[in-house]
């Protein structure tokens, strides 16, 4: 467990070393931030190749939470998945520090972005670690403030803070389902340890085998289906999945390491990494997997169509971001968490690549815009390689990373459709399997689009663009070690099922310091050949049709002549729907409030000074006579008197 | 005689001297109805006086003493009256106002700082 | 009723009366003797009520010498011979005092009633209490520290007056308005 709390620790410390001194001693914020992304990263190398030696689970109670109904226990594990994930995590966050020194060099507010992305490591971490849904919950809504802070970075301009706000209430939207979520399983199991919910659902499920242990009662009736659609609430609203999807491509109005830190390698997948951590749950809802297969279809197919109609570079990432991560959401609705994981790593590092990378672009063009950029190529040649290698992974060319999980994706899938394999009905498999393949063909279209638009032809941009410096270009050649290598890992189809293997601990709700515990039988992942052949042979489609329109007019965009461009410009209209249904109702009703209050409330005290005022005017009109008046009104109260006391006291 | 006599004579007395002070708008005026206020009083101590049969003749005695007192004040109540008379051209007690309130228009004029007034 | 009971009724009456018209007339220095008319009666009445001396310094200093000043005053302060309309207050103030005079006789009256039913005064005796003698002796014997005390606060009205009215000291502003509307 050491490097386990070594690597929480080390940059939690950094964050609050950072907060409070790195107004004091700006000459620190650098080394502290770095060394604490450093710590955690080898902590986390340690705990993965441990697990890759062999079995590792590992669990801590640090502290016992009586409340009046579940109890809540501050408990950590670690096991493969959490050491394989936390690997991720820490090298992204280690590459965004580094590559920060570069892109924020002379920012003013440096030491607060430094302190927040290490809090924001620091918070992932532990909802990576959590053995507990309560602890999850903390590590949660703390990522969802340091996004909220950091995507505010330039809180001066409109934009920023606008953003801010936005991302951060409508992930808090979806969190309301997920706390009711959260709620609902703790009193089903009667209590918050995520390792008692999985354990009884795997026993239910017949995933595990604990002969006589538990009872299994626990998950009956729709209870399982019910708490599994309120997490989803949670998942979609993290994850930036259809209803709640608006808020990513604006949080791109926060610095590009953000982008690439938070909204394509961490927070947005944590929600992935919930549904992966609590599988068994979702295995005993159908129901759910097919809500959630038609939101990931939904978003998949939505999100690569808007982003064929971006013309900012980050915004075209956003979506594919979001589109990408329902890739992930579909391989759970059919059944396998493994080919979740992997496209999230997979994901993790070329999506982090690209966006360091379109960071570089637009440090060196000083433009997001791409029909201002152009002929990059041979100006940046090691951000242009590189980029190109994030993009081919994206668009799922073999042999790179993307392929091979993308094809764990679509395998899964074939198995539920064709094989009648796995938990999920079969036509969410066929749903998956269809969306998924158009997918790949539009996201190749859109990778394509972006590489042509952004790095051939002549340079449009009045700048005169260069190479980025050293501290810029060195994470993006680390990254690319991973998109290029991680692949392999899927050669075989029992390596990652292995060494990412969930553990639970035989005593159900009462972890303690154990080894060697069962596992949970694990899909192991499917490539089927038929549709990899298609899958390949639809991206190069794809690409090639943007190439043929993109080589008549080299210097525009490709898809300016597409009917549909506007509806794929604007998402489908979908915020502007939000904006129209909610928002401005909103704003009318809260003028209205601001009325009332100044109308009603603030009148109404006005009206009472006013009232008083004319009261006591009225009053001093009782001074306002003559010494007889006044006269008379005493010889009147004396006579009053002496009557009450002649009559009531003879 | 019955004591009722004077001294429903002496309290019918006094109220028409209170109605006299209090209706009277010239100044002299109201020192007459004062004196008549005082001797209901005088009324009053010698009736009870001569009804008690006091040794000390206490009552006269002191009707004597408001008798002179009143010729004292009546003589001082004079100057002040000259006094203001001198200064302002009027006896009438309904021009001497400098202890009223300020007439409601004036803080009306000024809605907006009604603190301002009061305190001046 | 015994003589002297009529007699009094008949001078309280009279004093009344007058009195009605000192505080009603709009003549102002029919006032001032109509009130000489009321002191008069009440002098009528301590004879009645055998006090001699109190009746003749009634007289003297009340209608000698009160009345006398007051006449003066009128005069100092120019006040309009015969009718004039000013001399009572506005009639709500007139109203208000009535209320308060009437209610005040009305306690009075009836507390009196209330508590002296049914007493007498005893007049017929020989031993007059209120002759000049005894009222003399009463007043040097037993009244004497009052009466010195009396004499002193006779000399303060006196200075207080003279210097209260004498022109040639106090604060008077030249403007004679000094003490106007200023607040």
């Amino acid at each position: 467990m050491i490097p386990a709390y070594l690597a929480l620790g080390a940059p939690f410390l950094a964050a609050v070393v950072g907060l409070l001194g790195g107004r004091t001693w700006p000459r620190l914020v650098v080394p502290v931030a770095v060394a604490g992304a450093s710590v955690a990263f080898l902590s986390a190398l340690l705990l993965a190749g441990r697990s890759l030696a062999g079995d590792l689970y590992e669990s801590a109670r640090l502290a016992d939470v009586p409340t009046g109904g579940p109890p809540i226990g501050v408990d950590l594990r670690v096991d493969g998945l959490a050491a394989v994930v936390s690997v991720a995590v820490c090298a992204v966050a280690l590459a965004v520090q580094v590559y920060s020194i570069g892109y924020l060099k002379g920012d003013p507010r440096y030491s607060s972005y430094a302190a927040l992305v290490s809090l924001f490591t620091a918070a992932m971490l532990l909802v990576v670690f959590a053995d507990d849904l309560m602890v999850l919950l903390v590590g949660w809504e703390v990522m969802g403030v340091c996004s909220y802070f950091l995507i505010g970075h330039h809180w001066e301009q409109e934009g920023s803070r606008a953003s801010a706000v936005k991302a951060f209430v409508t992930t808090r939207l979806g969190d309301v389902g997920f706390l009711f979520g959260i709620f609902l399983v703790g009193t089903t199991v009667g209590s918050f340890s995520m390792d008692a919910a999985v354990t009884t659902a795997a026993v239910e499920n017949g995933r595990v085998d604990l002969p006589g242990t538990l009872s299994t009662d626990v998950w009956s009736g729709h209870t399982a289906t019910i708490a599994t659609l309120l997490l989803l609430c949670g998942v979609v609203g993290k994850s930036a999945q259809f209803p709640l999807h608006t808020w990513l491509p604006d949080a791109m109005a926060g610095p590009t390491p953000i982008s690439a830190l938070i909204h394509a390698a961490t927070m947005v997948a944590a929600g992935i990494y919930l549904v992966a951590r609590l599988f068994d749950v979702f295995l005993l809802a159908p129901a759910t997997l097919a809500v959630m297969a038609v939101i990931a279809c939904i978003t998949m197919l939505g999100g690569a169509m808007a982003a064929l109609g971006q013309d900012d570079i980050k915004r075209v990432l956003a979506y594919s971001t979001v589109s990408q991560l329902a890739y992930m959401l579909a391989a759970l609705s059919v059944g396998s968490a493994v080919a979740a994981e992997f496209h999230l790593l997979t994901h993790a590092a070329f999506k982090a690549l690209l966006f360091l990378a379109a960071g570089a672009v637009i440090h060196a063009v000083g433009t997001n815009l791409m029909p201002d950029m152009g002929g990059l190529r041979r100006l940046m040649p090691v951000t242009f390689l590189t980029m190109t290698l994030g993009l081919a992974a994206l668009a799922g060319v073999p042999p790179l990373a993307g392929f091979f999980s993308k094809e764990a994706v679509l395998g899964a899938a074939e198995e539920t459709a064709v094989h009648h394999e796995g938990p999920a009905y079969a036509w969410t498999g066929w749903l998956v399997l269809v969306v998924g393949l158009l997918t790949v063909a539009v996201t190749a279209a859109y990778v394509a689009r972006l590489w042509l638009m952004t790095f051939f032809d002549r340079p449009r941009s009045p700048v005169a663009a260069h190479e980025s410096s050293p501290v810029m270009r060195w994470p993006l050649v680390l990254l690319a070690v991973p998109t290029v290598l991680l692949g392999l890992v899927g050669l075989r189809d029992e390596w990652l099922p292995d060494w990412a293997a969930t553990t639970v601990s035989a005593l159900g709700s009462t972890p303690s310091l154990v080894t060697e515990q069962p596992d949970i039988a694990q899909e192991t992942l499917h490539v089927g050949p038929v549709t990899s052949a298609l899958s390949v042979a639809l991206a190069v489609i794809g690409a090639f049709a943007v190439w043929l329109v993109w080589r008549r007019a080299p210097a525009a965009d490709p898809t300016a002549q597409l009917r549909q461009r506007r509806a794929f410009e604007h998402a489908f209209f979908v915020d502007d729907f939000y904006d129209r249904a909610f928002v401005q109702p909103v704003r009318v009703a809260t003028r209205a409030v601001g009325w009332a209050d100044d109308a009603v409330v603030g009148e109404a005290v006005r009206d009472t000074g006013q009232g008083t005022g004319r009261l006591s005017e009225w009053v001093s009109r009782a001074q306002g006579s003559t010494v007889q008046a006044y006269l008379t009104g005493l010889l009147a109260g004396v006579l009053l008197l002496v009557a009450g006391v002649v009559t009531f006291a003879s | 005689m019955p004591l009722l006599l004077p001294v429903v004579l002496a309290g019918l007395l006094f109220s028409i001297g209170v109605y006299g002070v209090l209706a009277r708008r010239n100044a002299i005026l109201v020192l007459m109805s004062v004196e008549l206020m005082l001797n209901a009083v005088n009324i009053n101590l010698v009736a009870f006086d001569v009804w008690l049969r006091d040794e000390l003749l206490a009552g006269q005695v002191f009707t004597l003493f408001v008798i002179t007192i009143a010729a004292a004040e009546v003589g001082l109540g004079l100057a002040i009256v000259l006094l203001v008379f001198r200064q302002r051209e009027t006896s009438s007690l309904d021009q001497l106002t400098e202890l009223r309130e300020p007439e409601p228009e004036a803080v009306a004029a000024t809605d907006a700082e009604p603190v301002q007034e009061k305190a001046s | 009723m015994t003589l002297v009971e009529a007699l009094f009724g008949l001078l309280g009456v009279v004093a009344l009366g007058s009195a009605l018209l000192v505080v009603t007339t709009r003549q102002l220095v029919h006032a001032a003797l109509w009130l000489v008319v009321c002191l008069g009666a009440i002098a009528g009445c301590y004879l009645l009520l055998s006090a001699e001396l109190v009746a003749w310094v009634q007289v003297l200093i009340y209608v000698g010498a009160v009345v006398v000043l007051l006449l003066f005053g009128l005069m100092l302060t120019r006040a309009p011979i015969g009718v004039s309309a000013d001399l009572d207050a506005p009639p709500m103030q007139r109203v208000a005092a009535a209320v308060v005079a009437l209610g005040l006789a009305g306690i009075v009256v009836v507390s009196s009633v209330d508590a002296f039913r049914g007493e007498r005064i005893e007049l017929s005796s020989d031993d007059v209490g209120g002759s000049s003698a005894a009222a003399g002796e009463a007043v040097f014997r037993s009244w004497v520290l009052p009466f010195e005390v009396l004499s002193v606060l006779l000399l303060a009205a006196l200075v207080g007056a003279i210097v209260l009215s004498r022109r040639d000291i106090g604060a008077a502003d030249p403007s004679g308005g000094g003490h106007g509307d200023g607040r």
